[in-house]
């Protein structure tokens, strides 16, 4: 670690990497109640093992890249960050606000917290994946400023570098387009129009600049390559990921209400969508292929390397497969969506957080580069459980969509849902089975922390 | 790519320094990246071409109709002046290639005039359809022609924009005949701009 206040992104670390076991814990007993429709009922219904899954997803991702920016700022500014002590505020602030929250959804029922949050005065809950009442909206605003105020002050006094820059971009852009969540219309189409604006041009926008930031970051560090070069890629890439990303989101528009051009301009934007991910792919092999050095944290290459590939597969290639209108029109909210969602969120935005984590935790838990050859293979370890039963998981739910999409839409007698989601029911199965085979990975994954810590590093 | 390995010393700029001074000149011409991102730019467009010819295959009657209420003369005189301007952005190079600063500058401001024309009859264009009450939403074909013409529209500004910004690092005298990467890399996506606009317009304007 090159700076003292670089250690402010461990605590973020840490509760990014609880959050997701939570998140895994939620999606299991989910997971269980698409075959058992009323386990845990009524304690925790379906749709709030839902909603804590996919909350907690975004709150440990963002707590993920609030981290990697603490970390990354400071090292590539080559100056202290601007006050550490705020970042821990922040930190505290939002973690707190978000397991008030999380208990919210458990402990009472959503309009009930809708009512004892003061929702009315600002109404902004009830809508998929921005449910947190409004009082949590404005924490993560608050939250959000601090951190940028913070960076910004850092990026100001320091050198100013290409990474940090977009890094700098994608963030401010997260915390814009957030500001949307506060627009709740009675216009339902402008409603749905501003919904997307969060959840589409988070994912398919700005986030892509934050995880090109910390992917080229961690690959500098780790293979030595010129910054030049890797600074020039990342600016292709990123050009191509705003582009195709900001209107590819009309994949959504025409239906939703808006006009018809929204057809063609949405699929042939979309269908360009995997190309700034391929180019990651080819990116990150191409700088490990010319590196300068053999970097002794090998499962910190691992994973970034892991990303690159599993992006591309998951939201690249998966949201290919159901972009184009005529597709889409048949697809749309079955489970192929959620074969996309999992594959996608968990190789572009899980993994490179995973990344980071590898990279930056060995210094900031005081060795110099890299963790004991013991702590990294069981860390391989856990990369190669958790990515492949992702990808098993992504396969169970594909079969299931095509399986939905035929008898409950496709076909000349479709079936009713519910008839339909029964027929489905092995794939739910091997899909909790491969879901198992993640926590196991999660498991290990956290061992891995504590294993070899006393025996010396990699060389 | 260079995919040397790391016990290869050589940078890619010593190579160039070194290919320039013997008159074995690289290709493709500029950074390879710009060449990258102008294969992801071509294949939007091809896309984008290829829905053009299969959704006027089902319309020809629409396409052939509305294509006449176009202005092919002040397309055909854009035509004009992005050929030239792609000349002009060849001189360009040309001229700093021998070290000839000031002319590579006069060429590119030439050139960058000749994209102002473009862009100036294009609005008029756009502003004709406009008062005419022509949208998006007005039929397919003018779907087609306003967005296919429009993205290529932003397309002149932002090569205007990378012109402007080799023009300026060229008078600040970052380029010489050894190390004009910059120049070529400009020059390319310039070209690339030129070439798609030589085939939207018979595409849209002209084929029938």
């Amino acid at each position: 670690m090159q700076y003292q206040s670089q250690a402010v992104a461990k605590p973020y670390f840490i509760a990014a990497i609880g959050l997701f076991v939570g998140q895994i814990l939620f999606g299991l007993i989910m997971g269980l109640q698409y075959v058992i429709g009323d386990f845990l009922f009524p304690e925790i219904p379906f749709n709030v093992a839902r909603m804590v899954h996919t909350n907690l997803l975004i709150v440990w991702i963002l707590f993920g890249f609030m981290g990697a920016a603490y970390y990354l700022v400071p090292e590539e500014s080559e100056c202290e960050l601007y006050s550490p002590k705020l970042a821990l505020l922040m930190f505290w602030v939002f973690l707190i606000a978000g397991a008030l929250t999380i208990l919210g959804y458990l402990l009472v029922p959503y309009a009930t917290l809708a009512e004892m949050t003061g929702n009315s005065l600002l109404p902004t809950m009830g809508r998929e994946f921005l449910e947190q009442p409004t009082i949590t909206k404005i924490g993560i605003v608050i939250v959000a400023l601090a951190f940028l105020f913070n960076l910004g002050m850092t990026m100001l006094k320091g050198r100013k570098t290409v990474i940090t820059l977009v890094l700098f971009i994608g963030l401010v852009g997260l915390a814009v387009f957030f500001l949307f969540s506060f627009f709740n219309p009675d216009n339902l189409v402008r409603d749905k129009l501003y919904w997307w604006f969060v959840v589409h041009l988070w994912v398919e926008g700005v986030w892509e600049l934050i995880l090109g930031a910390i992917l080229a970051f961690v690959l500098i560090k780790t293979t030595g390559v010129d910054r030049e070069v890797i600074e020039k890629w990342l600016y292709v890439i990123i050009a191509l990921a705003l582009i195709t990303g900001i209107i590819g989101t009309g994949h959504h528009f025409f239906w939703i209400g808006l006009p018809g051009y929204w057809q063609w301009w949405g699929s042939i934007f979309s269908a360009l969508e995997p190309l700034p991910f391929f180019m990651m792919t080819v990116f990150a092999f191409n700088m490990v292929n010319q590196r300068r050095r053999n970097h002794p944290n090998q499962a910190a290459v691992l994973w970034a390397l892991g990303t690159s590939v599993m992006a591309f597969l998951g939201a690249g290639v998966w949201g290919f497969m159901h972009t184009l209108a005529p597709v889409n029109y048949y697809t749309h909210g079955t489970q192929i969506t959620a074969a996309h969602g999992h594959m996608a969120f968990y190789g572009a935005y899980a993994m490179i957080v995973l990344t980071i984590i590898s990279y930056a935790m060995p210094m900031l838990r005081g060795r110099k580069a890299a963790n004991s050859g013991k702590s990294q293979i069981l860390e391989m370890w856990s990369f190669w459980l958790m990515t492949v039963s992702m990808v098993f998981i992504t396969l169970f739910l594909t079969a299931a969509g095509v399986l939905q999409v035929y008898t409950q839409r496709y076909t000349d007698n479709p079936q009713p849902f519910m008839a339909v989601q029964e027929r489905l029911e092995l794939f739910y199965w091997m899909r909790e089975a491969a879901g198992v085979v993640f926590l196991i990975g999660l498991i290990i994954y956290i061992i891995s922390f504590f294993a070899g810590s006393n025996e010396p590093e990699q060389a | 790519m260079n995919l040397s390995r790391p016990d290869n010393e050589r940078t890619s700029k010593d190579a160039q320094y070194l290919q320039a001074a013997t008159h074995d000149r690289i290709y493709p011409p500029g950074d390879l990246a710009i060449w990258v991102f102008i294969l992801a730019e071509l294949l939007v467009f091809a896309v984008f071409f290829s829905a053009y010819a299969l959704t006027r295959a089902n319309n020809a009657e629409l396409f052939n109709t509305c294509q006449l209420t176009l202005d092919a003369n002040a397309a055909f005189i854009n035509t004009l002046a992005l050929i030239s301007s792609s000349y002009f952005v060849m001189r360009a190079v040309a001229a700093i290639r021998e070290a000839k600063t000031q002319q590579c500058i006069q060429w590119l401001i030439a050139a960058l005039a000749m994209g102002c024309v473009f862009l100036i009859i294009k609005s008029g264009e756009y502003v004709h359809h406009y008062q005419a009450g022509i949208n998006l939403r007005t039929n397919l074909f003018y779907m087609f022609y306003l967005s296919l013409t429009f993205f290529h529209f932003m397309h002149v500004i932002m090569g205007m924009v990378i012109l402007t910004a080799v023009t300026i690092k060229t008078r600040q005298g970052h380029y010489s005949a050894a190390e004009h990467t910059g120049v070529e890399t400009g020059a390319s996506y310039w070209h690339m701009v030129d070439i798609i606009w030589l085939i939207l317009f018979p595409l849209v304007y002209i084929m029938r």
